[in-house]
């Protein structure tokens, strides 16, 4: 893992800072209010029929109910993801069906496969041609870190060149393991506060 | 015109009204095959010694060099594993591997194979790296052998019997305490 040292200078400030629930950040059926005695003041209304929430967990709801990933199949572990989005697994269970030919209409880049050198540039070009919010899931061992292919001609790692938010190991992962991951985003997501500066 | 279009539309509409296909993955999940390579398990014999020896093939037949092992001698009194050596450091990097199974065809002891375990995804690639206690130690759940059922017993009967849990039962943090094995003059330096 000597990538590791060299991946933080590329990525933003904070990119590896404290994540999830499994990180020690609270879901947000946790999250303390700010405010102090809204919490009494919001179950109060729920007796009543009356439901109350915060702006931040329906943008945060939105956003995580309807990733829409870019294509970015390079390799074999793209065969996987289009058997996520196939009847049988059914990656619209979690409103992340909607491949995006075009990075400005997708918010989440699935990078499937080994990213050569040449085109670690591209890859960055796209990323940043996606709107934020954007989310980066990193399939498979060789976009992961390289994989078996272990030479000049391979980046060692995909968050050398964007900011990677879920790994999946495999080779090639199955599309469990895609549904997982992007369970797993959407548990980052809703924890993450909709507005201040991004992690 | 009108039954060409229905000749046309049979599949389709054979299709509409058959049973959806989805597997409702979180909650409902695939049998995985029997020669399934998931994630690898370090196993033991029934005495609770460790298989693995320490000898390092696995790391040698490795395809993408993931493995790492580290050997030491076994103390005569307090034996890790029945051989000269065992393994002291036991690491494989979870990320880089291929679950090609070599290192399971190259082990002399059988003592490291690939098991059912698919869920590995995870935030950060530092805790892809699987030492020896994660290897070694039975996930929760994790039954190495199909249980009868037996009525009346509830939950106990679901729960692997120290037989069947011999090769690859809870660890040092597993929920069932009672179900290890008697391990002769403790694990030594297992780290």
């Amino acid at each position: 893992m000597g990538l590791r040292g060299e991946s933080q200078l590329i990525l933003p400030p904070g990119a590896t800072g404290p994540l999830l629930a499994a990180d020690g950040i609270a879901l947000p059926g946790v999250i303390p209010r700010s405010i102090p005695g809204a919490r009494d003041l919001a179950d109060a209304a729920a007796e009543e029929g009356v439901f109350t929430t915060t702006v931040g967990k329906v943008i945060a709801w939105g956003r995580y109910s309807s990733l829409w990933p870019a294509l970015f199949g390079l390799a074999c572990c793209a065969i996987e993801m289009m058997g996520a989005s196939n009847p049988r697994f059914d990656l619209s269970r979690f409103g992340a069906e909607v491949f995006r030919a075009s990075p400005r209409q997708a918010d989440l880049m699935i990078v499937a496969g080994r990213v050569s050198q040449k085109m670690g540039p591209v890859l960055r070009h796209i990323y940043d041609q996606m709107p934020e919010p954007k989310w980066v899931i990193s399939m498979g061992a060789c976009a992961s870190c390289g994989g078996i292919f272990n030479n000049y001609a391979i980046i060692q790692g995909v968050d050398k060149v964007v900011p990677v938010d879920v790994y999946i190991p495999g080779c090639p992962p199955r599309p469990e393991g895609l549904i997982d991951a992007v369970m797993k985003l959407q548990q980052k997501i809703a924890a993450t506060p909709v507005t201040g500066v991004r992690q | 015109m009108f039954r060409e279009l229905l000749g046309g539309l049979r599949t389709t509409m054979r299709e509409m009204v058959s049973p959806p296909i989805t597997i409702q993955y979180p909650e409902e999940q695939r049998p995985v095959p029997p020669r399934h390579r998931g994630r690898h398990i370090l196993h033991r014999y029934d005495n609770g010694l460790e298989k693995c020896i320490g000898c390092e093939l696995c790391a040698g037949a490795c395809p993408v060099g993931c493995i790492y092992v580290q050997a030491a001698e076994n103390d005569p009194e307090h034996p890790v594993s029945p051989g000269e050596r065992y393994a002291i450091r036991y690491e494989i990097n979870l990320m880089r591997c291929i679950y090609c199974g070599y290192c399971a065809e190259a082990c002399p002891t059988e003592a490291i194979t690939l098991g059912p375990r698919l869920d590995l995804v995870d935030y950060k690639r530092e805790r892809l790296v699987a030492t020896k206690d994660d290897l070694l130690e039975a996930w929760p759940g994790f039954q190495p052998l199909p249980v009868a059922v037996v009525p009346g017993l509830g939950q106990a009967a679901s729960q692997p019997s120290p037989r069947g849990a011999g090769s690859s039962h809870a660890g040092p943090a597993g929920s069932a305490p009672g179900l290890r094995p008697p391990i002769p003059g403790g694990r030594g330096g297992s780290e």
